[in-house]
């Protein structure tokens, strides 16, 4: 009978080792960049020249349907004098600010309702019922309640995304497979370690789609209460400049306010939490290609 | 060897062993809430350095049993007693953490035990270096393949230096050749670090190959049923003729409890 000496098992693991693995070749970034970015380019160029043909063949009044280029031109006037400019930053930073406040009240209130199985059978279902809620109906309830000001809008914008982002921790605390932690206890974590080492970290994928999905219904809701509680001393946010564009009649400015909303939360999502979601999936294997 | 200076098997009992034996179970039964019964009046001393290899068809409470050595659970009846109380345990599938590279899953396992940060660096190299998978720390989980991830797990296993190694069926789930190769890794670590090894399997000649000792346990409820030691020594293959011979035995022993569960009488 043969036995392998110590050495030979040494290399014998070497090659399966070698045999197991395969690294994945990567594309060079800019060509990455390329292959992602045509479609898009291509589909918003199609986008236009069905409008521009839509404009010429005269399907509406021009009042009702502008050209491109002429939202175009009242875009770079906007942006010339500065309004623009002040309507986004002023509704980028209150959508912000909200979304930090839903942050700093919804992860608290996701791990309560995710651990705490009496808070969970008592407020768990209005959680969820509340996300589908759409949040413009809190707005007059705000307005009556707090009068028309800030204090209005950020409520419509919590009840929208404090919802989604105690509910995403909710449902990833329920996906931790008890596996990690069992793991965790035969390691010796307990309570806060576990918690620490163990839970959120298995947790923090789903909290991160809860995130996105908080900022986008924070957006969401900011959009629909600025249009409705607007006032003088409120200062001008992108809702309030699309609800400018409506009582003068200018179709094109209200196109332009469109535009400023979709590319906010189109830039937000790209930047921000595109990347984070991915690295975090990334590190864990669970994105597929680069 | 250095490792074999810094390796100290726990040795706080509260309950004291006699001298010599690692894992004492006496008369423990286990049944869950109003269920039936799964572990029956079992008793099985393990001694410090031993192999001994748990088998049993389905239902014999297998890993319950290793779950309650490892004191992830309580017996209904008997006592458990561990040195220091505590097992490193390791399972099916490596485990493994996902979102730690293989190194960092390691350190895990010395930070819960309160070791500082540049010794928990250095002797995580070192039991990678151990189980042969010096270059893979770095590496993330994903990115190794199912033999690479259960010698991680069980670098990270001899990091708890409890000296007792609870495994639960920890190489069902690999090919045959990965399979065969761990074996004689595992059988290699135990003799380096003079691990005492509870070792569960449904495989017969996993259990032969492997163990000093095989123990069959009969299923609803898990009882004892035989012992055999193997009288083959190591080192030795799955394909050689003295794991063979037992296995036979062994297996036909196996059916007979088998066949209990089957027939009317």
């Amino acid at each position: 009978m043969t036995v392998q000496a110590p050495d030979e098992l040494a290399s014998l693991e070497a090659g399966l080792d070698a045999l197991e693995l395969h690294e994945e070749p990567r594309l060079p970034r800019w060509r990455k960049a390329l292959t992602t970015a045509w479609p898009p380019v291509v589909a918003v160029g199609l986008l236009l020249l069905g409008w521009e043909l839509a404009y010429r063949a005269g399907a509406k009044p021009t009042y009702a349907l502008p050209s491109p280029a002429d939202v175009g031109l009242v875009l770079l006037e906007q942006l010339r004098d500065g309004t623009f400019a002040e309507a986004v930053s002023t509704s980028v930073s209150r959508g912000g600010l909200g979304f930090l406040i839903a942050l700093a009240v919804g992860t608290p209130l996701g791990l309560l309702v995710g651990r705490v199985r009496a808070v969970r059978r008592g407020i768990g279902p209005i959680l969820s019922g509340l996300q589908s809620l759409p949040s413009i109906a809190w707005v007059p309830a705000a307005i009556i309640f707090f009068g028309l000001g800030e204090a209005a809008i950020y409520a419509v914008v919590l009840l929208g995304a404090v919802p989604s982002i105690a509910n995403g921790l909710v449902s990833g605390i329920d996906q931790v497979p008890p596996l990690y932690l069992r793991v965790g206890r035969v390691l010796g974590a307990r309570g806060l370690t576990s918690a620490r080492h163990v839970l959120l970290p298995a947790v923090l994928p789903a909290y991160l789609a809860g995130l996105r999905q908080g900022w986008a219904f924070s957006w969401r809701s900011l959009m629909a209460a600025e249009l409705i509680v607007s006032s003088p001393e409120l200062g001008l946010g992108l809702g309030q400049l699309l609800d400018q564009g409506r009582l003068l009649n200018d179709m094109s400015l209200v196109f332009a306010g469109i535009l400023g909303i979709l590319v906010v939360g189109i830039a937000v999502e790209l930047c921000l939490f595109a990347p984070l979601e991915r690295r975090v999936l990334r590190r864990r294997g669970l994105l597929l290609s680069g | 060897m250095t490792l074999l200076d810094t390796f100290t098997p726990a040795r706080a009992l509260p309950e004291p062993l006699p001298d010599g034996v690692a894992v004492r179970l006496s008369g423990v039964s286990k049944r869950f809430g109003d269920g039936p019964t799964v572990l029956e009046d079992i008793s099985l001393d393990v001694r410090e350095g031993e192999f001994v290899c748990l088998l049993g068809a389905s239902g014999c409470g297998k890993s319950t049993l290793l779950n309650l050595v490892a004191g992830l659970d309580s017996p209904s009846a008997g006592a458990v007693r561990v040195p220091g109380g505590r097992a490193a345990l390791m399972f099916q599938e490596s485990a493994l953490l996902p979102w730690l590279t293989a190194s960092q899953n390691v350190e895990l396992a010395l930070r819960l035990r309160g070791v500082g940060r540049r010794q928990r660096r250095e002797r995580s190299a070192e039991l990678l270096d151990l189980v042969r998978l010096r270059d893979a720390g770095g590496k993330r989980v994903h990115e190794l393949s199912g033999g690479m991830r259960q010698r991680v797990a069980m670098a990270r296993a001899l990091a708890q230096e409890s000296g007792v190694l609870l495994m639960d069926e920890p190489f069902a789930a690999l090919d045959a050749i990965t399979r065969d190769v761990l074996h004689e890794e595992l059988v290699r670590l135990r003799e380096s670090q003079q691990l005492t090894v509870l070792f569960v399997t449904h495989n017969v000649r996993e259990a032969v190959r492997l163990g000093d000792r095989v123990v069959l346990l009969s299923s609803r409820p898990g009882r004892i049923a035989r012992e055999y030691p193997v009288e083959c020594r190591q080192p030795r293959r799955i394909e050689s003729p003295g794991v063979s011979s037992l296995s036979v035995a062994i297996t036909e022993d196996l059916r007979t409890e088998i066949r209990r569960h089957g027939g009317q009488s």
